[in-house]
């Protein structure tokens, strides 16, 4: 009996904050909703929503790679210089055909993901070091190759890939979504994704218990850097331009804004996808509302600052608890 | 039983000179590499190239990289207690904005108001950090969109740059005594003083033993949190105080400075030898590693066939050599 | 207290102390004469290291009162007690390992010069003083860490001391040093107590204990047992105290849920371990399970029972040794070479080393099993469930459904998760590290009757436990360990509380002196 009183006591004394935690971004989702329908004029349009998604796409395709990596206990801030190399690579390949281009720069984020998950697996390097060494090293490569030329794409087939629709639908939000769904997948249903979730719960245990720690995390940072490099190669479709010198920067600290919001404690051990889908909706749809009320982008930074405070600070009820 | 047991005794006698001699070397060499290194590219640059070794050139090299060196000097010092601070960047920029809205009332506004800013800015992180218990990535994140949103803020969304109306101000940032330019010589002082609170001031002391080890750092009784504190006012002030500088220079408080200077900041004070993980590391490394970042880039133009971004290349992959060697090196990886 | 000839320094009066409904202390007292030694003995949860936290300001007590120099005191942090001139010293080195011996000694109070700048030169020398005035002679600019354990552990006493102690309490001060570097802290605590030192002195040791205490507070169950001169007491009573017997008291059967005949057992053993060696952890240990045996390892906090669970299961790296499966050597320092061949580790640490808080019942059962219950990488909730509602019933896991979250289970049920987990692996050789600690009474019997029940369908099982009659019971033969060492092994009829005792309290010989030759000095 005693026992039981105990183990409840801290259940109920967290489950606001759980609650919050755990659904805070939908509500806060909604209510940015609520308040447009209210307050914003021509918000609630077709084109609007088309121009939203659109624009959320490679923030979200990247933050669904660095959930992977925050759910380990990580951290990947090369994400927007792997988005620069595949976007640099692409012109040099893009002669023999889209798809060799493409995976061309798959490659190149395939090459950084190793490079970041041996150096933080094997060697035990703190993951926020080792990937700002190739943050800061990965777009130089990236401007090297390039020649820091500014190149428009002329391939009409990588072009189309920015603009065409699905049934309506732009086909880069169809493929962020079908993304979203294989890492929600990946995580809720096949053996790799519960040792990651396991890993980053308790490295010691999944140690103990046979799990392949090292091979778990190498991977988590391979995703990361796949996911970052289709974000790349979406960014240079949409421009139809390589621009490698600007695609990407500072969208490692978006991603990661968007996955916190979205409830994904960095203390690892969770990883929450549709989460992370809506803090990169919330995060969208929070700068389009002050932008269609005038409100200078210098303010909506702001905003996005005193939210990540509040975000955390939220979920340090967990950390403190575990 | 007794045969294993000498053995054993042997091997570890034999064993730890050696190990030992090792450490020393890795000592030396993560502690003063980057001065070693420095020093080599001045030398093999002199002898390569006829315009490297001019003082125009050099003066040059110096007065560019005196900002990053002030900046650097305070991240030192926050990741000297384990913590980081990627909110320098933009009070960089909002230290150059305010200098120039402060000239307005004299020099001394122009220096006070925006190193005012700058603490306060870094005492909300500094308490976040020390006393709500929150990790420093994720608030000087905060303070990086943060500070750079409230530049925008006051310079109508960055489509103003404010000048600089104080004369004395604008001699302060091109202003020569004798032949160095203010600037340097005001980073010189800064990190006097930075070497003396480093080495020889209490404070200097726990600030390391707080990176050490932070556990037993306030079981010995130390301020391990009010350090905390400081560390981020300091990086703070002196953030704001090298964009002032900056501003000075150019006459104007530019809106888009300071973009990245935090990695460059990091990436120096890491090159420099002091350990990411806080406990180790001293302020001359840090000057060393502004240097070695400034004298690469200057060499790179010199060759002029390469282009400027095989710099960050080469410092990432500097950053990641040294990184890996501190890992390597580290005592808490000998399982 | 009043045939105490010397005034005591530091005294505890009644102290209690409760955790979260349970008396970690009830009521104890404590007495420390000026230049006393005095140890202070007890097994796990005994109330030892709490005593120590209240002694030290790191805990109020809720009841009773700390009295330093005959003056009631009341220190709100551990800074307090250390201006007060309480000093401790961890069993971890609490110091800073990148920073220099001198500066580790002065940290926080550094001599300064007018300028109100650190002196260097001062606090080296100082530092160089302090630390030779005790035969200690080390570099005091160099790196802690590149200092011996033994030469961190002197650097941290002499910091201690030098802060004006009056007295110093030693936690586990010889747990990494090597005999000769006993010989100087036997040495520096010999100086301290001529100075009026007063040492107080935990340790598992009790060779170390008789050699240098003159005093014993023995605590058992948060409550105090025996305090007095510890010369006088022999070594088997103050056994049989720590261990909660009386030396009379005869071992009565039937404690536990173990049934009473030996198991059935095979006559080839299906695990061999051979001369299991990790400098400062444990030494030439060997061992052999037989299917369906039930080996004890007997054995005092600190024997090196643990990590010989660990190097048995390839969770802790080895300097020497091999451990085999059914004649097959098993891949040394590998987690998964060990569950492959079918040796699993029940850890000691639940929540440290067990349970994934975040993970629901039905995961952490699956955990290990995960690659066999999936289907190309997919995982198979049916075949999940099976397997859990098989395991759930089996064990009796009491759980709103299986997913439950882990961390909301009672202790009893986590660990009864934990050894699922192990069970859905269909393992030949079960380790458990203090199954039955922390959990209630009714699971504790459930998990003894299951660990009966195991071997009878032929696991091979090695147990460890603080419980005497638990070990005492439940093993069908003991290897004893001391200072991580075998030092007996019992077999059937043998295995008795005063055959362990009598083995756990056989004198070794501690080092004589430096020069002394390896074979006595093998271990302290």
């Amino acid at each position: 009996m005693a026992e039981a009183t105990v183990t409840s006591a801290p259940t109920r004394s967290t489950s606001v904050s759980g609650w919050l935690r755990v659904y805070g971004v939908y509500a806060a989702l909604v209510v940015v909703l609520v308040i447009n329908l209210l307050f914003t004029d021509n918000f609630f349009a077709v084109d609007n929503f088309r121009i939203q998604l659109v624009q959320v796409v490679p923030v979200l395709v990247v933050a669904l790679g660095m959930a992977l990596v925050i759910g380990t206990e990580g951290i990947d801030l090369s994400v927007g210089a792997v988005m620069a190399l595949a976007a640099a690579v692409i012109p040099l390949w893009l002669g023999y055909g889209v798809v060799p281009a493409v995976l061309v720069a798959l490659v190149a984020g395939l090459v950084v993901g190793l490079v970041n998950g041996g150096v933080i697996a094997f060697i035990g390097v703190q993951p926020i070091v080792a990937t700002l060494a190739l943050m800061v090293g990965g777009r130089g490569i990236a401007l090297v190759i390039s020649g820091e030329q500014l190149k428009s794409i002329q391939n009409q087939d990588l072009r189309s890939l920015g603009t065409a629709e699905v049934a309506g639908i732009p086909l880069i939000v169809v493929i962020a979504a079908v993304l979203a769904v294989l890492v929600w997948l990946l995580v809720s249903s096949t053996t790799y994704g519960r040792q990651l979730v396991a890993v980053g719960g308790n490295r010691r245990a999944a140690e103990l218990s046979g799990l392949p720690v090292k091979r778990v995390l190498i991977t988590a940072y391979v995703l990361c850097a796949l996911l970052a490099s289709i974000a790349g190669v979406i960014g240079v479709a949409r421009a139809g331009a390589s621009v490698p010198s600007t695609l990407g920067n500072l969208i490692e600290l978006s991603a990661i804004t968007a996955v916190v919001v979205g409830g994904t404690p960095l203390s690892g051990g969770q990883v929450r996808v549709w989460g992370t889908v809506a803090g990169a909706l919330l995060l969208q749809l929070i700068d389009a509302t002050l932008i269609k009320h005038d409100v200078p982008d210098s303010y909506s930074q702001i905003v996005q600052a005193v939210i990540i405070v509040i975000a955390v600070f939220v979920q340090r009820g967990k950390g403190v608890r575990s | 039983m007794s045969a294993p047991t000498t053995a054993s005794t042997v091997d570890a006698g034999a064993a730890a000179p050696t190990r030992r001699r090792g450490e020393a070397v890795a000592e030396l060499f993560s502690q003063h590499g980057a001065v070693a290194v420095l020093v080599l590219l001045l030398v093999v640059g002199s002898l390569a190239f006829d315009t490297f070794g001019t003082v125009d050139n050099l003066s040059n090299v110096a007065v560019q990289g005196s900002f990053l060196a002030i900046v650097a000097l305070g991240v030192t010092f926050v990741i000297l207690t384990g913590g980081i601070d990627l909110s320098v960047g933009s009070v960089f920029a909002l230290g150059g904005v305010l200098a120039a809205y402060g000239s307005g009332g004299g020099w001394l506004t122009a220096i006070l108001l925006p190193v005012a800013v700058g603490a306060l800015i870094g005492l909300v992180q500094g308490g976040l950090v020390a006393y709500a218990g929150m990790a420093p990535f994720i608030v000087t994140l905060a303070g990086l969109l943060g500070a750079r949103g409230l530049v925008f803020a006051i310079t109508d969304e960055g489509n103003t740059t404010p000048k600089v109306k104080s004369e004395a101000f604008v001699s302060l940032g091109q202003g020569h005594v004798w032949e160095a330019t203010w600037p340097v010589v005001i980073m010189l002082a800064l990190f006097a003083v930075g070497w003396v609170v480093r080495q020889r001031s209490r404070a200097g002391q726990v600030v390391v033993a707080t990176g050490g080890g932070e556990d037993a750092s306030r079981l010995m009784g130390l301020p391990v949190a009010r350090v905390k504190l400081g560390v981020y006012v300091a990086s703070g002030m002196l953030a704001a105080f090298a964009g002032a500088l900056n501003a000075a220079r150019s006459s104007s408080g530019v809106t888009t400075v300071g973009v990245g200077m935090e990695l460059e900041a990091i990436s120096a004070v890491v090159i420099g030898g002091t350990l990411l993980s806080g406990g180790r590391g001293n302020v001359t490394g840090t000057l060393a590693g502004v240097y070695l970042l400034g004298v690469i880039q200057n060499l790179i133009n010199q060759v002029g066939s390469l282009t400027s971004s095989i710099q960050s290349v080469v410092s990432g992959g500097f950053l990641l050599v040294v990184v890996i060697l501190q890992t390597l090196l580290s005592p808490s990886r000998k399982t | 207290m009043t045939d105490d000839v010397r005034p005591p320094v530091l005294q505890a009066q009644g102290i209690t102390k409760v955790f979260g409904g349970v008396r970690a202390l009830s009521g104890v007292d404590f007495a420390l004469g000026e230049g006393e030694a005095h140890a202070l003995v007890g097994e796990n949860g005994a109330g030892k290291s709490t005593l120590i936290k209240v002694l030290t300001g790191v805990h109020r007590p809720d009841e009773g009162q700390v009295l330093l120099g005959g003056e009631p005191r009341s220190f709100g942090r551990p800074l307090d007690a250390q201006q007060a001139g309480i000093s401790t010293i961890y069993q971890e080195v609490n110091l800073i390992p990148l920073m220099s011996a001198a500066q580790n000694v002065y940290l926080g109070r550094e001599p300064r010069t007018s300028f109100g700048l650190v002196d260097t030169r001062a606090m080296e020398r100082d530092a160089r003083e302090l630390l030779d005035s005790y035969g200690i002679d080390v570099d005091v600019r160099r790196p802690l860490r590149t200092l011996g354990l033994g030469a961190q552990q002197m650097v941290a006493l002499a910091r201690a001391v030098s802060i004006d102690a009056r007295v110093v309490i030693m936690d586990e001060p010889t747990s990494s040093l090597e005999p000769r570097e006993v010989r100087t802290l036997f040495e520096v605590i010999a100086r301290l107590r001529e100075q009026g030192i007063a040492i107080v002195y935990v340790s598992h040791r009790m060779d170390e204990l008789y050699e240098v205490c003159e005093k014993v507070t023995v605590l058992r169950d948060g409550r105090l047992v025996h305090t007095g001169d510890l010369a006088d007491l022999p070594r088997l009573e103050l056994v049989a105290m720590m261990l909660g017997r009386t030396t009379s008291e005869m071992s009565g059967s039937g404690v536990t849920e173990f049934g009473e005949e030996a198991h059935t057992q095979a006559a080839e053993p299906v695990l061999v371990a051979e001369h299991l060696t990790r400098k400062h952890e444990i030494e030439d240990v060997a061992l052999s399970v037989r299917p369906g045996e039930v080996l004890g390892l007997g054995g005092l906090l600190g024997a090196g029972r643990s990590e010989t669970l660990k190097a048995v299961a390839g969770a802790m790296p080895l300097d020497r040794g091999q451990v085999s499966l059914d004649g097959k050597r098993v891949r040394s320092g590998s987690v998964p070479a060990a569950i492959r061949a079918g040796v699993v580790l029940l850890p000691e640490d639940r929540k440290a080393e067990g349970i994934i808080p975040n993970l629901s019942v039905r995961e952490n059962i699956v955990l290990a099993a995960l690659p066999r219950l999936s289907r190309f990488g997919f995982t198979s909730r049916r075949k999940q469930d099976a397997v859990v509602r098989t395991m759930m019933e089996r064990l009796h896991i009491k759980a709103s459904s299986p997913e439950q979250p882990v961390a909301e289970l009672s202790g009893g049920n986590q660990q009864k998760v934990m050894i699922a987990r192990w069970l859905a692996m269909s393992p030949r050789v079960l380790l458990l590290d203090e199954p039955t600690r922390g959990i209630d009474v009714g699971a504790k019997a459930e998990v003894q009757a299951l660990i009966d029940e195991l071997a009878r369908e032929g696991l091979g099982i090695v147990l460890v436990s603080s419980e005497l009659e638990e070990v005492i019971e439940g093993a069908d033969r003991m290897v004893v360990l001391k200072d991580g060492a075998v030092v007996a092994e019992l077999n059937g009829e043998e295995i008795t509380e005063e055959r362990l005792m009598a083995a756990l309290s056989t004198e070794t010989a501690l080092p004589a002196d430096p020069g002394a030759p390896p074979e006595e000095a093998s271990r302290g």
